[in-house]
């Protein structure tokens, strides 16, 4: 079905080197112009010009888009799909080790599903069952292409934390104080998070000494027996030099507070609070730390440490100076961000346009992308969304998108191609019970 | 020495007749494989060996003659990946139980904390030690037409080294045609929840990269200190690294086309030779176009219909895809010169087999390639091929002689040679059909 779809799509699809202009839209571009009426030039994969008028080039497909609108791609700062296997490596508190970029599946249809709500980029995590979990990736929603070709070329890989109650009660659901079952997973506490990474931290310190030593050797021109290379602490090392990011799963204030000393510490940065419930609590902290914040819209309660959760937290933080993102954290919520990003307007009042930024120039600050991507601007991948109607209304439906120019997405074609995949379907169910051998007599 | 045990063992136990100095078949088709057939000739087997083949042999003066008229030759069936004598399927090391004969098999084992654990590996066993002739299923495998199998212990992530196997032969050294020729790898999950590390496929994977690093280091620290023990610590022992080490190839598992590329990059990270083995998805583009340079090898268990489905799971249009297009796999990775061989995957019985080969045929695989891939591509896979695969003189007496087209419905395999010694299908138990009853019909 898929490859069906996709040839269908590709079909409909502009080859790499042309250009699209979309005309007469409202676009709301999140470079400070606001939101007007113009239209948008895309050549060899970049916004070549925005503006309220633009040259049509020869030769350009044009689209006219009159009464619509048009967004920069959404981006979504915490999300799980597109991954095969376990989203966890649940069985150690230290799983730095496994990567999600080693199982990439650009197959899972909750690409395509994301894609149909304008998701264009995408930040993969490991799950929260560990204090610090494996190594993360950012993907652009090329649905239909390779796994390597998902991965969003030169955005910096990163690492998920995790704090709170995922970690010290994962893998076991007597909260590590389990019978023979299910043996005990240190941590079991609040206290054991804490301590199990600053224990990681100090072995990945002792590991980042030993092989600057080697380096050092080797470039005074000995011939030194390298260490061994551990994958654990190599992501770990690879945080202390600043080329991971950490993404950190936290609810409460206080772990919030915990995980900025630890770092302090050590000498790393947190990158981003993911979920961050109380972040509101301790924004000046975590503006003074220079961590983001990637938060629910409104989801609160559905645990114990999600009790002081409040909707208002993002507006809350964002006033703080926090670069404030909305996450779906699940396939379905995934497919409908912008009206999360609406949320916003009404608990707490933001602006239209920094409500739409949660879910597209924040984010892209969040992961290091910002330069290529989250805005209308020229020079930018050409990653937008075509809504039918107000993208912060409930009533809009996306109907196309594009990424590095390409079209990913058109919802005609999609829904014109239904009958011909549904009889595609038919017909081999038919084939296979007319071949299926005749039931032999037990 | 050894024919004559082989030979007086197999009279007793094998319905196998003893060896005269020399066999000749004459007037039989023959198909070398290696070269083009000949309708009308004699092949000469002395010694375990063929002495000579063609159209115009001379009979040796001490041979016995078998008169193939209206038989046809065919170099001895090998199955590419194995487990046939292999002691039954037993999770390894830590579940009690065990795999008869493993060394790892130590009761209620805690669970692997990590890769240093060395969880779900005994890459130091080998097929050969562990092979057990006496294995219903060889016997089943000579009546379909094999003389050969490459047999692997399975159990696991690394679950040891494969051996080619002779399929007959009573004293078990006897049958090893190469003891050690590589390592079998699956992306296996094995104890589950609480079950220790790994506990998801991207966690096998990480394992798999982790024990690479740790043998080339390995291999680093044990020359050095070969080279001058003084005043260096003792590297110590890790029996998991030398089977790694020891082994020339590895196999891993791929049946979707994401599989495919997602182990051919491995393989090739891990600088290893790679087999690729499963391949559903064998017909896809996306397979063939990163196969140029990893050979593959074939389930023969097609993809097939849940026997009791349940009625209320809707099947996808990619499931039945997949269903209909398996078997057009062979087919589709000869076109695109991929070298691939069959292996049988649990599908014992000779109908069986002679069905699932007649399904590749069906969908366009012609009969010379349907030979070749159970015969001299898996001898050239393993690099064997100068000993096995093909009827040229000089190679091991490995020989099928049928009455009719080799994986016809109606074919029989009238005798097998295996290092000379011929075998006769025994018949199968009523009931269950079968291509190598010998009993003629009326």
């Amino acid at each position: 079905m898929k490859r069906f779809l996709l040839a269908a799509l590709l079909a409909l699809a502009p080859l790499f080197g042309e250009t699209t202009v979309i005309r007469n839209a409202t676009i709301m571009s999140e470079s400070g112009k606001g939101t007007f009426k113009g239209s948008i030039v895309i050549r060899d994969g970049k916004i070549a010009e925005v503006g309220e008028n633009v040259m049509i080039p020869d030769g350009a497909t044009v689209i006219d888009a009159s009464g619509e609108w048009v967004t920069p791609g959404i981006i979504d700062c915490h999300s799980h799909i597109a991954a095969d296997g376990n989203i966890n490596e649940g069985s150690v508190s230290v799983s730095s080790m496994v990567n999600i970029k080693d199982v990439i599946n650009p197959e899972d249809i909750a690409i395509y599903r994301a894609l149909a709500g304008g998701v264009t980029v995408a930040n993969i995590l490991h799950g929260s069952a560990n204090s610090i979990g494996g190594q993360t990736i950012v993907l652009k929603m090329r649905w239909g292409k390779d796994a390597d070709e998902m991965i969003f070329e030169g955005a910096k890989p990163g690492i998920k934390f995790a704090l709170g109650e995922n970690p010290k009660r994962a893998g076991n659901p007597q909260g590590g104080r389990g019978g023979n079952a299910s043996p005990a997973r240190y941590p079991a506490t609040r206290m054991g998070v804490e301590d199990t990474i600053r224990e990681a931290f100090n072995e990945a310190v002792a590991y980042k000494a030993e092989w600057d030593r080697y380096d050092a050797a080797v470039k005074a021109g000995q011939n030194p027996i390298p260490p061994r290379k551990d994958l654990k602490l190599e992501a770990l090392k690879e945080v202390l030099e600043g080329k991971r990011y950490v993404h950190a799963h936290s609810y409460r204030a206080d772990e919030i507070l915990m995980l900025i000393r630890i770092a302090d510490d050590y000498g790393f940065k947190i990158r981003t609070f993911q979920h961050v419930l109380e972040g509101y609590k301790v924004a000046d902290e975590i503006a003074a730390h220079g961590a983001g914040g990637s938060t629910f819209s409104d989801w609160w309660g559905y645990k114990m440490e999600a009790y002081d959760a409040i909707p208002y937290n993002a507006a809350l933080m964002a006033k703080k100076g926090i670069i404030v993102s909305l996450n779906s954290d699940d396939a379905e919520l995934m497919r409908r961000l912008n009206t999360e990003a609406a949320k916003a307007i009404k608990y707490g009042g933001l602006s239209r346009e920094d409500a739409l930024a949660m879910v597209t120039i924040n984010p892209a600050k969040q992961l290091g992308v910002e330069s290529r991507v989250g805005s209308i601007e020229a020079g930018k991948d050409g990653d937008v969304v075509l809504f039918d109607k107000d993208p912060l209304s409930t009533m809009s439906k996306v109907q196309k998108v594009w990424i590095d120019g390409n079209k990913y997405f058109d919802r005609d074609g999609d829904v014109s191609g239904r009958p011909a995949k549904e009889l595609e379907k038919k017909k081999l169910m038919n084939a296979e019970k007319s071949n299926a051998p005749a039931r032999r007599p037990q | 020495m050894k024919h004559l045990v082989t030979a007086l063992l197999a009279c007793l136990a094998l319905n196998a007749q003893p060896a005269p100095t020399s066999i000749a078949i004459r007037g039989a088709k023959i198909v070398p494989v290696s070269g083009p057939a000949i309708e009308k000739g004699a092949v000469v087997l002395r010694g375990g060996l063929i002495e000579s083949v063609g159209e115009n042999v001379t009979i040796p003066a001490d041979a016995e003659v078998i008169d193939g008229t209206g038989l046809t030759v065919y170099p001895g069936l090998i199955d590419a990946l194995s487990t046939w004598g292999m002691p039954g399927v037993a999770p390894a090391a830590g579940r009690g139980g065990g795999r008869a004969g493993a060394a790892a098999a130590a009761p209620a084992a805690p669970p692997a904390k990590g890769p240093e654990d060395r969880p779900s590996t005994t890459s130091w066993i080998k097929a050969a030690d562990e092979f057990q002739p006496n294995d219903r299923r060889i016997e089943l495998a000579r009546n379909a037409g094999f003389t050969t199998a490459v047999v692997f212990p399975t159990t696991g992530i690394f679950g040891g080294q494969g051996s080619i196997i002779d399929l007959a032969g009573d004293k078990r050294d006897d049958m090893v045609l190469e003891p050690s020729v590589g390592q079998y790898i699956a992306m296996y999950i094995g104890r589950g929840f609480g079950g220790g590390f790994p506990s998801s496929l991207m966690g096998v994977i990480a394992y798999v990269r982790q024990i690479y690093l740790d043998a080339d280091h390995y291999k680093l620290v044990k020359a050095a200190y070969e080279k001058n023990p003084r005043g260096m610590e003792r590297p110590a022992y890790d029996r998991a690294l030398e089977g790694v080490i020891e082994s020339k190839r590895i196999l891993l598992p791929a049946n979707r086309w994401v599989e495919v590329q997602r182990m051919v990059k491995f393989g090739r990270e891990l600088k290893q030779p790679t087999i690729l083995y499963g391949m559903v998805e064998g017909f896809d583009k996306r397979s063939t176009d990163y196969l140029k340079d990893t050979p593959v090898l074939v389930s023969l268990k097609w993809p097939a219909a849940p026997r009791d489905p349940d009625p209320d799971e809707v099947e996808t249009l990619r499931t039945l895809e997949d269903r209909a297009k398996a078997p057009t796999a062979p087919e589709a990775l000869k076109q695109a010169g991929v070298h691939f061989a069959f292996y049988t995957d649990g599908v014992d019985q000779p109908r069986e087999i002679q069905r699932a080969m007649k399904k590749a045929m069906d969908a366009g695989l012609s009969r010379e390639d349907a030979v070749r891939a159970l015969t001299l591509s898996p001898a050239e896979i393993y690099g064997v091929a100068d000993r096995v695969g093909s009827i040229e003189k000089g190679k091991i007496a490995n020989l099928v002689v049928t009455k009719g087209e080799i994986f016809d419905d109606r074919t029989r395999v009238e005798m097998v040679f295996i290092d000379g010694v011929k075998h006769t299908p025994t018949p199968e138990p009523p009931g269950r059909g079968g291509a190598a009853t010998p009993e003629r019909e009326n």
